[in-house]
């Protein structure tokens, strides 16, 4: 199994910080979409606003922008740069 | 080896396929995928210089669209601006066509006398089918060729996906898809593409949600309905100078009730038939665009107005010939359309609305576009002979026939709730090949709009008379 030594979840992440991704912990089709969008391992994520009532979550990930919901980002799992 | 094998051999493969997959966790397949972008990494490292233009004004234009102060009356806002550009555009070359459609008739009407041609051929044909072609016409293509280009706009700009930002906490709670606020978006032009684009919602119990709640946005063929109906009664009473504003108003509030229904029905569907998890929801922002004017203008004049307006013609023209085959046919002292109305009159009594508006909803089940000439159609084979072609004219036909404010705001929330249109329910058999959720498609609306008209009357008469 894969651990995420001192790893935090992606919506813990405040606005305007940067990190980077460590490992997936989602299933399915979503595991599947997440990682056509270039969400991988070694991946520098930039969350950059939340919606109007605090979610979604919008994330610059290889200059696209993409909104995540909280449940879903709590399952990648990231390091701060 | 290989072998002709059936269907159900091929399923049992995919089966196993996916057990072995399964079996190896995601070890194979995010290999796979690191390498794909390793590679991809490389190659535009080689090719691609980046230019940071775009990004910036991206970023400035979302921080006021999708802002916490700003992001929902903006919404708001443009949504009523759109309408109130459609209204007051459409009012003039409304008038034009129809003086031109409507002064034909009776070039058409020499012509026919002219050959000596029967009476009830005339009938048929001109007052008929050419009359309800000249509604539809008139009435239709002036605030779509407004309305679509405008939505098209929004489109092309890549405002829509800043909707769905906006609005997915509120689909969340409905254990909703947020995507579902695109396909209503789509609901707007067409409910029946509104439904094949639920496509893009993964879940298939959120797109079920998605698919049985489109029809709660009015789509092309009701806003005409909606929006002369509103422009009669509801702003008589405003002072000439604000009466497009009030209009774009009323038809704004309609629309957030339709959206507040989405809602209600999405969230009480999750709790009830349609329980669920909520599922997951990856929606990428594009950058803002410049639009490309001339494929705005193609896609929304060719692709929707035009496509929209020929399926309108197609049904109309026949509906309008058995409307006035129906109004002049006579049983004992009354005609068809008389008995039928008046056979539906008390249900329809209780519910705010006439016998001949209850008609006109049903026989427009083929396309809502003819509601409005049906319904006109049938007042005027059933009294005495008007001549109109202004919304005036309108006017007094409807208040000769006994209408009050109260039909009009039960016509339009009947209008904006009901039963969806033929072609819509056959693309919801098809989307989801079943018969049961088809009738559920239709049931659900109808008993809201039913229920909703009901409690309007009653309490309305129980206040006031």
């Amino acid at each position: 199994m894969i651990t995420y030594d001192k790893s935090i979840p992606l919506s813990q992440i405040a606005v305007g910080c940067t990190c980077r991704i460590v490992g997936l912990e989602l299933d399915g089709i979503l595991r599947r979409r997440i990682q056509d969008l270039g969400i991988i391992p070694g991946t520098a994520v930039e969350c950059i606003r939340r919606g109007p009532s605090g979610d979604p979550t919008a994330y610059t990930i290889r200059g696209t922008t993409v909104a995540l919901r909280k449940e879903d980002a709590s399952l990648i799992h990231v390091h701060l740069i | 080896m290989i072998t002709y094998g059936s269907k159900k051999q091929l399923e049992e493969l995919k089966k196993e396929a996916e057990k072995i997959r399964l079996s190896k966790g995601n070890i194979i397949g995010d290999t796979i995928v690191s390498d794909i972008f390793n590679n991809a990494e490389k190659l535009a490292h080689k090719v691609v210089r980046q230019g940071s233009y775009s990004v910036n004004w991206t970023t400035k234009t979302d921080n006021i669209l999708t802002s916490k102060i700003l992001g929902y009356p903006i919404m708001l806002l443009l949504l009523s601006t759109v309408f109130w550009i459609t209204i007051t555009g459409a009012n003039m070359p409304s008038e034009i066509i129809a003086t031109v459609l409507f002064g034909f008739q009776d070039v058409l009407t020499r012509w026919f006398i002219m050959i000596d041609a029967p009476n009830w051929l005339h009938g048929v044909l001109v007052l008929g089918l050419y009359r309800a072609l000249a509604w539809v016409v008139s009435v239709m293509l002036p605030p779509m060729a407004i309305f679509f280009p405008l939505f098209t706009l929004l489109e092309d700009l890549g405002y829509l996906p800043r909707v769905a930002f906006n609005l997915d906490h509120l689909f969340r709670k409905a254990n909703a898809c947020g995507k579902q606020s695109l396909t209503m978006c789509m609901g707007f032009g067409c409910n029946a593409a509104g439904v094949v684009s639920c496509r893009i919602i993964d879940s298939p119990r959120e797109k079920l949600i998605a698919i049985l709640t489109n029809n709660f946005v009015p789509c092309n063929g009701r806003f005409p309905t909606l929006i002369a109906i509103g422009t009669i009664f509801g702003a008589g009473a405003v002072s000439q100078g604000y009466q497009s504003l009030a209009i774009a108003g009323i038809i704004t509030i309609l629309i957030l009730l339709g959206v507040g229904t989405t809602f209600l029905v999405s969230w009480v569907l999750s709790r009830t038939i349609l329980r669920g998890e909520t599922s997951s929801m990856v929606l990428e922002l594009p950058p803002y665009r410049r639009p490309k004017i001339g494929s705005v203008i193609y896609r929304s004049i060719i692709d929707r107005t035009i496509f929209v307006l020929r399926r309108a013609i197609l049904v109309a023209a026949p509906a309008g010939a058995i409307t006035w085959m129906l109004g002049n046919i006579f049983i004992v002292d009354l005609s068809l359309i008389g008995h039928v109305a008046h056979f539906l009159h008390p249900i329809a009594h209780s519910i705010g609305l006439d016998g001949f508006i209850l008609m006109a909803f049903i026989l427009g089940l083929p396309a809502n576009e003819i509601i409005l000439p049906i319904l006109i159609m049938s007042y005027i084979s059933s009294g005495h002979m008007l001549e109109f072609d202004n919304l005036v004219d309108l006017r007094n036909l409807l208040v000769d026939n006994g209408w009050t404010w109260l039909t009009a705001v039960n016509t339009m929330l009947f209008s904006l709730l009901h039963w969806p249109c033929a072609t819509s329910l056959l693309t919801i058999l098809k989307e989801t090949g079943s018969k049961k959720w088809t009738i559920m498609a239709f049931i659900i609306p109808t008993t809201i709009a039913f229920t909703l008209c009901f409690i309007v009357t009653q309490i309305a008469h129980f206040l006031f008379i």
